[in-house]
């Protein structure tokens, strides 16, 4: 199977570059991570990230043929080729596929993304309706892979400013929680013309979702909150 | 040639849920700790759990931390340690307790309690009944655990050190442990991490077998590390075959499965379990329904073309049960076996899952060795927890939902341990002036080499060799080649080469590192299982056939020089109950 994928190592290469390969593929090779792991055989120089091999931990997140998706379970039938790999777009390359994503996580973690209730604990758990639980599904699956964010035209203009689809599905996440008695300070940091309003309801997000979440819902339902609380 | 040194009070090499639980009270105290990850927190593999959290809320129906105790030492075959699965089972409603508080979200019971389902091997009154114990958030428990241990600590403003890799332990003459010798993977650089208390928490090694669920990052570097610098490694033959991994893909599906009803079935549609254990039929414990699949293969009873998979059926249990508590299995499912369990059964087989055995600790989290007679000698700065550790609460066979379970006590029992002794008040201890050669040796070595197997290929043939040579069903003859074939493979890895010699993100170097752990992981595994004469738990010798409780109810202790062996007793004696004395294991 024919493949082009993006190297730069920038010991070696002023710039980056395409290298094509041509994979000899076993019939047992299902996903795209198995044909680069028996790329990764014969060329070891390939870099990229990859980890629990069944689309849940989020490490091998890249842009296949010009759509973000997890490696592991993008199934190589599906793939025109040749198949075009590159790294995570808008975010600054380390190497090959590996970009940096401090900027992701830092937008993450920005958003407080943990539970907040300074009431003492119970002996027990704390006790929440399965109708309330039900309020989290959709947003506590997220893996973190980054693919949502790095397809965002507003994350790319401003990755500094603008928290991104995935940051603010965590927000909402915690804001759902009828567990979390933070919910008037998480809508205060979010109160900005660039953390929240940046989104502009492109929903490249919601399309390529490895886990088929709904980030653009999410940012939705903020905003109204937004807005129910001014009125 | 001199290594830059950084100095925390404390070190946690591993940020799976062991690890980040560790450090969160390690964070909570104030003290400096520095958290190394080969990944970014939330893809340790703890993330890839499914099914539950063994703790005897009690939410279901009467259940009792005793009833839970009793199971998971029937679960080991008599091999854990009485004392600290007495702790850990004590210890399980609070410990979920408090990780319920953290944020995680778990499913609820109509009352707003936590869901909890049945699981394998759990029972109400000694083996009586089935009983509800496996605390769930759908079928993504280790993913909600993980996450919410890295947002607990995002909130103590934990120290990260994330794709760092620990390459070795700096030990001083009197043996105490100082630190880690690590690498920044995206620079290559190379750092002394200097500590009075260094936390192994690295997980498993199932890299080690050719089919096997875990993640490509389970490569056993804490038991590498700890077997170069000299120390034992206990009960390494105990490996657990999962009995659901899709067949030929190795992806896990959760026993949560058939707790929520679904059932193994023959190539005759027969549900064969109920032929094998009559009581908790496909519910009975991880070893035995392993071995009763694997029969059910050998008999020529198995299904598909080459008749080499049972299926898993679950489409009577309804969309509804399905999208609701298994809605990760079916994406899987669909994925990697092109079967959608809402109408269809899914191929699965045993699969390689768990690693029993590790580095011996105490119920502290310490790491002990034997000396001078006495084998619970604490080797001075050094814990271990999780999975890389061997406590030991899972014996022969690990009990589903006890991994989870494992993780939060004994990760939470160090934390507390070491920060009761007080180390902001203590000095660093002088480092020894050979402290990083070890390491930057082996970096040199690879620097050097322009020709040699490739890593991977050297890799995937250990892999090929664990795999036949010691897996579900084992023997004398089949042993001892495979340990001949292992020690052979060792001079190969010690020869291996990798073309890329880039200082940065050089995930070639990685997984050459990482195979001189996988090779200490192996020659541990398959020599330990060569002397035991005996089946017991996850150990089926077929010309051992049966327990060998005179000889045989001890732990073995491996250590890399000169492949030798050793062994210690089982604590039978439990903290506080009745010892439960070993009896005949029916399920």
């Amino acid at each position: 199977m024919r493949f082009r994928i993006y190297r730069y190592d920038p010991e070696k290469d002023a710039k980056p570059r395409l290298q094509e390969y041509d994979i000899a593929l076993d019939p047992h090779d299902r996903m795209l991570l198995d044909a680069l792991i028996r790329l990764k055989a014969t060329d070891d120089s390939l870099a990229f990230r990859r980890s629990c091999r069944e689309g849940v931990c989020g490490s091998d997140a890249m842009n296949i043929n010009g759509k973000n998706g997890l490696a592991c379970i993008t199934n190589l039938k599906n793939l025109k080729e040749p198949v075009d790999l590159r790294p995570l777009p808008g975010l600054p390359v380390i190497r090959d596929l590996i970009v940096d994503m401090s900027q992701f996580f830092k937008q993450y973690h920005s958003v407080r993304p943990y539970l907040v209730n300074d009431t003492p604990p119970p002996e027990r758990e704390r006790l929440q309706s399965p109708a309330a639980r039900e309020q989290l599904d959709g947003l506590y699956e997220c893996i973190l892979c980054a693919c949502c964010s790095t397809a965002c035209p507003s994350f790319w203009w401003n990755p500094d400013k603008f928290v991104g689809p995935a940051g603010l599905l965590q927000a909402y996440r915690f804001i759902a929680d009828s567990r979390d008695h933070d919910v008037n300070q998480r809508l205060d940091n979010l109160e900005d013309p660039y953390r929240l309003f940046r989104c502009h309801t492109i929903m490249n997000c919601v399309d390529v979702c490895p886990k088929n979440l709904n980030p653009t819902l999410a940012i939705e339902k903020i905003k109204d909150l937004m807005v129910k609380r001014t009125v | 040639m001199t290594v830059p040194v950084r100095q925390f009070d404390a070190v946690i090499v591993g940020a799976g849920g062991a690890g980040m639980r560790a450090a969160i009270e390690l964070a909570e105290a104030g003290l400096s700790v520095a958290v190394l990850s080969k990944v970014f927190p939330t893809r340790s593999h703890t993330v890839a759990a499914q099914g539950g959290i063994g703790a005897s809320l009690g939410n279901m129906s009467d259940d009792n931390w005793l009833w839970h105790m009793y199971d998971t030492i029937k679960g080991s075959d008599w091999l854990g340690d009485q004392d600290a699965i007495e702790y850990m089972c004590r210890m399980a409603p609070q410990v979920v307790y408090e990780l319920e508080h953290f944020g995680m979200p778990f499913d609820r019971n109509a009352d707003g309690t936590i869901y909890q389902r049945p699981f394998g091997g759990h029972s109400a009154n000694f083996g009586e009944r089935p009983v509800q114990r496996a605390c769930a958030a759908a079928d993504r428990t280790g993913h909600a655990l993980l996450h919410t241990l890295y947002q607990r600590n995002v909130r103590e403003r934990t120290q990260f050190f994330v794709e760092w890799m620990a390459l070795d332990l700096v030990r001083d003459a009197e043996g105490a442990v100082l630190g880690v010798v690590a690498m920044e993977m995206e620079t290559g650089d190379v750092y002394v991490l200097q500590a009075k208390a260094t936390i192994f928490a690295t997980g498993g090694a199932g890299r080690i077998f050719a089919a096997s669920t875990n993640a490509f990052i389970n490569t056993g570097d804490g038991l590498g590390m700890t077997a170069r610098a000299g120390l034992p490694l206990e009960d390494m033959e105990f490996w657990q075959f999962h009995p659901t991994g899709v067949a030929g893909a190795g992806v896990l599906i959760t026993e949560g499965v058939r707790g929520e009803g679904g059932i193994l079935l023959n190539c005759n549609g027969e549900r064969f379990m109920e032929r094998y254990a009559p009581n908790l039929k496909d519910l009975a414990s991880r070893d035995i329904v392993s071995r009763s699949m694997d029969q059910e293969i050998k008999e020529g009873r198995g299904c598909g073309p080459h008749k080499d998979y049972v299926l898993l059926k679950l489409d009577h249990l309804g969309p509804d049960v399905i999208m609701k508590r298994l809605p990760s299995i079916r994406e899987i499912a669909i994925k990697f076996a092109n079967a959608d369990p809402i109408k269809e059964p899914i191929p699965v087989v045993p699969t390689i899952h768990y690693m029993m055995g590790g580095i011996p600790t105490n119920i502290h989290g310490q790491v002990v060795a034997p000396r001078h007679g006495d084998p619970g000698v604490v080797v001075e700065g050094l814990y271990a927890v999780g999975e890389c550790a061997c406590v030991s609460v899972h014996g022969a066979n690990r009990l589903g939902t006890n991994s989870l379970l494992d993780l939060l006590v004994f990760g939470r029992a160090a934390g507390d341990f070491i920060v009761s002794r007080n180390l902001a008040a203590l000095a660093h201890k002088a480092l020894p002036p050979d402290a990083g050669d070890a390491s930057l040796a082996r970096l040199a070595r690879l620097d050097a080499a322009t020709s040699g197997e490739r890593v991977a290929d050297v890799g995937n043939e250990l892999r090929r060799t664990m795999q036949s040579h010691c897996g579900v069903f084992r023997n004398e003859a089949l042993l001892a080649e495979g340990v001949a074939k292992v020690m052979e493979l060792e001079d190969r890895v010690a020869r291996s080469a990798i073309d890329d010699k880039s200082r940065t993100f050089n995930t070639a170097r990685v997984e050459a590192l990482e195979l001189d752990n996988l090779i200490e992981v192996a020659k541990a595994t398959i020599v330990s299982a060569l002397a035991r004469h005996e089946s017991r738990g996850a150990q089926a010798r077929s010309d051992y056939p049966n327990r060998d409780d005179v000889h045989w109810l001890k732990h073995t202790l491996w250590y890399r020089e000169g492949n030798r062996l050793d062994y210690k007793p089982v604590h039978l004696t439990p903290l506080s109950v009745e010892s439960f004395p070993p009896k005949a294991r029916t399920y």
